[in-house]
């Protein structure tokens, strides 16, 4: 191991498969901002070419600030995206604790069907769904995503999280009950934190389906006022013109606040705080 | 008055039947320690004490009450964990101070019962790190620190010193030998060091899948043991066994003979050979296999000089030496 790690060339190639891979990961993205800061017939004659005095512009940011609510989708998806997180993180995690802390009759069972949803795909439900959101009068309201969303990402959530509650020394837990502790405080304050990596992951896996998801916005909440910005990008790209500009400028701006989301997960991911709570 | 009386407890966890009929009475400022081989149910023993499992039937007494139904925290107990169980996210003084802070005992009163501890635990340098700044020694002084200060009832450890170096693990067995004496306070105390067991207790309770084998004095049960298990279990290195028909006994029973009592001769009753000598500088482990092909060991004290292949016999005196009968029970 330090002997491949010593070895210069080793860590060259390392470097060069990790950097070629960033690249190809990045270039979409990459192709996308620099059009969008391109005029329409640029973008056509030569994709890959930076904007130059010639070809910037920015009508594109302009035509989406203009056209439609951007910053009411914008404020849509944000809205979805974080308190279906807030739900997921919270129910997974009080589930998580109960399958992994306490025995009672058919724990396994539930363990196994709460996971079951894993293999499912909830759109196979979209009809069902639809029928009871307009039953309950949830169509084109917010709460009809967060709901479903929220039933999408639990079963991944209690899957990983309650493998990691697991891990958490049974002593701690213990500790805190003889200390008297009430079983809130055991979950909030002693256990939450410690898998606070694994929530982060759960956060990330679920967090970028969400904000990109075009299907359930499409069904359930098309309206004007609870459009998300996946959605209400939609509105520049047509049967016979596509305006691509806006398009690309749309997109971009979206990136922006999943790159903020993610950026925030991840520290929590880096962060080791579990060290000195055992051992 | 007694600390902890236990009257018919079982605990199975579905099928399994970890212990089986406990009885057993502990008496005020007592030292009792659990011993028995890993999975025979000590730490579950401690939990039912503890409050932490529930027994499936018999009852748990702690100074008079009866406290089956009673929550942990109320039970008048405090416990030390193997793997210390800090709270990572509170520094030395609030993690003494959170027990007593949930019970709602007033700030001042609380103040000076960290600082008690912390004196009699020699903690004041490091009242305001965290868990994570601490070395494994300091942990585990914490953790005992955080028993102290809710100066409980009941002390109860499970295997405290197990993740300690041979130093510091000697270091803190004195500490709580002394804290012992200090407060005067029943504890409990589980492991399977040998060491701990004969140094600390004032009595052990020997324990083997889930029953109790024996209770006694240290000295008691290493000199009166009433099975051969608890025979076999109790010393170091641990008491060799000899079929009775070879020294001229009845058919089926067993000789016991401690290792330091088996004296190394030109012409005893067992003869063998030599195979392993390990020197401690103490005092000397010689491995010896019978001519019948039994294992032997014998234990002479300080540096005694032999070699490998050593042509030898054993002896040793008729009174020192313990009958089990083919069940293993004491003749
Ligand atoms: N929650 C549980 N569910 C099922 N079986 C359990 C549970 N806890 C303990 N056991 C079983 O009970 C038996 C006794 O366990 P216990 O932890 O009390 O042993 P121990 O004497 O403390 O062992 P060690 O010296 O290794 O700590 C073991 O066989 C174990 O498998
Ligand atoms: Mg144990």
């Amino acid at each position: 191991m330090s002997n491949a790690r010593a070895n210069p060339f080793n860590s060259i190639a390392v470097h060069v498969a990790l950097l070629t891979y960033t690249a190809i990961a990045l270039f979409p993205v990459f192709v996308i901002l620099i059009n969008s800061f391109k005029s329409r017939k640029a973008i056509f004659r030569d994709p890959l070419a930076l904007p130059d005095g010639d070809t910037f512009t920015l009508i594109g940011y302009q035509t989406v600030m203009k056209q439609g609510d951007f910053f009411l989708y914008f404020q849509n998806s944000m809205i979805v995206t974080v308190a279906t997180l807030f739900f997921v993180l919270l129910f997974g995690a009080m589930a998580a604790f109960a399958l992994a802390e306490y025995r009672f009759k058919g724990n396994l069972l539930l363990g196994l069907y709460l996971a079951l949803g894993i293999m499912i795909p909830i759109r196979i439900g979209t009809v069902a769904i639809l029928e009871m959101m307009v039953a309950s009068g949830l169509v084109n309201t917010l709460w009809a995503l967060i709901l479903v969303y929220t039933a999408q990402g639990l079963p991944l959530a209690v899957f990983i999280l309650s493998e990691f509650m697991r891990q958490v020394s049974d002593d701690l837990k213990n500790a805190g009950r003889i200390d008297g502790l009430s079983e809130y405080t055991i979950f909030f304050r002693l256990v939450l934190p410690l898998v606070r990596p694994a929530m982060a992951t759960v956060a990330v896996f679920n967090m970028i389906p969400i904000w990109n998801d075009l299907w359930f916005p499409l069904i359930l909440a098309p309206a004007e006022e609870t459009k998300t910005l996946t959605l209400g990008s939609q509105v520049f790209i047509g049967q016979f013109v596509t305006d691509w500009n806006a398009v690309l400028s749309a997109l971009s701006m979206a990136i922006l606040p999943v790159m903020i989301l993610y950026v925030i997960f991840s520290r929590q991911l880096i962060r080791g705080i579990t060290s000195g709570a055992v051992k | 008055m007694t600390a902890l009386k236990l009257s018919n407890v079982c605990k199975s966890f579905g099928q399994v039947e970890v212990l089986k009929d406990i009885n057993l009475t502990v008496g005020e400022g007592e030292f009792v320690v659990f011993v028995g081989p890993s999975g025979c149910g000590k730490s579950t023993l401690l939990r039912v004490i503890s409050g932490l499992e529930e027994a499936s039937s018999g009852e748990v007494e702690i100074s008079g009450n009866l406290v089956n139904d009673v929550p942990p925290a109320k039970r008048g107990i405090a416990m030390v964990f193997q793997s210390y169980a800090l709270y990572p996210h509170l520094t030395v003084r609030d993690n003494m101070a959170l027990a007593l802070k949930q019970a709602r005992m007033p700030k001042d009163k609380i103040a000076e019962r960290v600082a008690e501890a912390s004196r009699m635990l020699s903690m004041g340098d490091y009242l305001d790190r965290r868990p994570s700044e601490l070395s494994g020694g300091q942990r585990q002084r914490v953790a005992i620190g955080r028993a102290v200060v809710r100066e409980p009832d009941l002390f109860l450890f499970d295997e405290p010193l197990s993740n300690l170096d041979a130093a510091l693990r000697m270091n803190t067995r004195l500490e709580i030998a002394r804290l012992h004496r200090q407060l005067g306070t029943c504890m409990i105390y589980v492991t399977h060091d040998q060491v701990e067991a004969m140094t600390l207790a004032d009595k052990i309770v020997v324990l083997r899948d889930g029953k109790v084998e024996q209770v006694g004095s240290p000295m008691e049960i290493y000199n009166n043991p009433a099975n051969r298990f608890v025979a076999e279990f109790i010393g170091s290195p641990s008491m060799n066994f000899v079929p009775a028909e070879q020294l001229g006994g009845p058919v089926g029973t067993q000789i016991g003979i401690r290792p330091e009592y088996a004296r190394i001769t030109k012409n005893g009753r067992l003869p063998g050979t030599v195979v392993h000598v390990e020197k401690l500088g103490g005092d000397t482990n010689i491995l010896i296999d019978l001519s019948d092909g039994l294992s032997f060991t014998s234990r002479q004290f300080g540096q005694y000089d032999i070699a490998i292949g050593d042509q030898i016999a054993i002896d040793f005196d008729d009174s020192k030496c313990l009958a089990f009968d083919s069940e293993g029970q004491r003749v």
